[in-house]
């Protein structure tokens, strides 16, 4: 899982390290873009959440359950007063059933279990990419993808943090 | 443009003779751009009934899990199985409810029902965003081809089909009608339900 470190205001880059993705638990992890403010504030809400849940039942969610959980939480903010503008990817390890999952979820509260997402400007030429390349080949195709972005996007952000869970937890990775 | 069109996707449930079949496309798509081409949006409700519910894919998931949490109370409190006819009542009322600020979907129904003397018949129905309901005799449609499904239906659909003759002519009417269709399409799913079992099948449809 891969996303930008930039922040930025308008056309100015106010932060060049920024943590977009959080990890909520153990073998669980969450990319997140949108409204300023609301990327935050919705993140750890759900990082929070997740961690009471693992505290009072001594076991974390599986992905598919956080998935659900996550869905249902934007799409009950969707019918607010002011709903979350925020767009997720969630990607985790089952423990239980040994293998990966991958949600895509948008700020309505969409869900949908893909092989493969992107969200954002990038993801136009991210999805294209990955329609054709090799899925096994994780890393190395992530890294083709970053590089489409730069050299196609007109704002593309500079720098990218990589983040991978499997079997042995999350850990972050240089390219 | 429409809320109604965001995700794309398209359903449609025909008659034949004691059987009934339901199928659909099964995009999800963000506008025009396509986010899974394996996204369900036709749920089993009992052995002989199910439901499509193609629209906005938030409401898709919110209303599933609303209609399961009613159809689990009717289930509990009546010690039954719920009948089609009830079930698509069901669909509206709940519906209905949100009036005012409706969940974006146009539901369709397919199955078999109980007749007086202890057969079954095939019942189908669809109803619009607020829950208004509509018995066909022959064929319903809804989603983002649903013109589309109306014309390729009315050409192919004729009474008494078996089985086999309903899963070709849902399948050709659903292909046909996707393929004219921007947000609909990347593949497709058919359920024919019969009087004992009920088949499914996926379709290799156009992926463009």
């Amino acid at each position: 899982m891969a996303a930008d470190t930039t922040a930025a205001r308008s056309i100015v880059k106010m932060k060049v390290d920024e943590d977009k993705i959080k990890t909520l638990s153990p073998h669980l992890l969450m990319a997140y873009s949108g409204e300023p403010g609301d990327t935050v504030q919705f993140a750890e809400y759900v990082e929070r959440n997740i961690r009471l849940y693992q505290i009072r039942n001594l076991y974390a969610l599986r992905p598919s359950a956080a998935a659900s959980w996550i869905r249902r939480s934007l799409a009950e903010s969707l019918r607010s007063r002011r709903p979350y503008s925020v767009n997720l990817l969630l990607g985790g390890y089952d423990t239980a059933t040994h293998d990966p999952h991958l949600y895509w979820i948008d700020y309505l509260g969409t869900i949908s279990e893909v092989p493969f997402a992107a969200h954002g400007y990038g993801s136009y030429f991210a999805l294209s990419l990955l329609d054709r390349g090799p899925l096994e080949e994780g890393l190395a195709t992530l890294k083709r993808c970053i590089d489409e972005v730069s050299k196609r996007l007109v704002v593309s952000p500079g720098n990218y943090k990589i983040k991978v869970v499997d079997k042995d937890g999350v850990r972050e990775v240089e390219l | 443009m429409s809320i109604m069109d965001h995700n794309g996707g398209s359903v449609i449930a025909m008659v034949g003779k004691d059987c009934v079949a339901i199928a659909s496309d099964l995009r999800l798509g963000n506008q025009a751009l396509g986010i899974s081409s394996n996204f369900q949006r036709i749920f089993p409700v009992t052995d002989r009934i199910y439901l499509g519910l193609p629209g906005l894919a938030t409401d898709v998931a919110t209303l599933h899990e609303r209609l399961r949490f009613r159809l689990n109370m009717y289930t509990i409190k009546e010690e039954r199985e719920i009948e089609p006819e009830t079930f698509a009542h069901l669909v509206s009322s709940t519906l209905y409810e949100h009036r005012f600020g409706p969940y974006f979907i146009e539901p369709v129904m397919a199955g078999m029902s109980k007749t007086p003397s202890g057969g079954l018949k095939p019942f189908i129905a669809a109803t619009d965003l607020i829950g208004c309901l509509n018995f066909a005799k022959d064929f319903v449609v809804a989603g983002t081809a649903s013109s589309k499904l109306y014309g390729v239906a009315e050409g192919l659909w004729e009474p008494d089909l078996e089985p086999e003759d309903l899963f070709e002519t849902i399948s050709q009417t659903l292909m046909n009608a996707v393929d004219r269709d921007a947000f609909s399409g990347w593949g497709g799913i058919v359920h024919v339900i019969t009087k004992d079992k009920v088949i499914t099948r996926t379709l290799k449809a156009r992926m463009d």
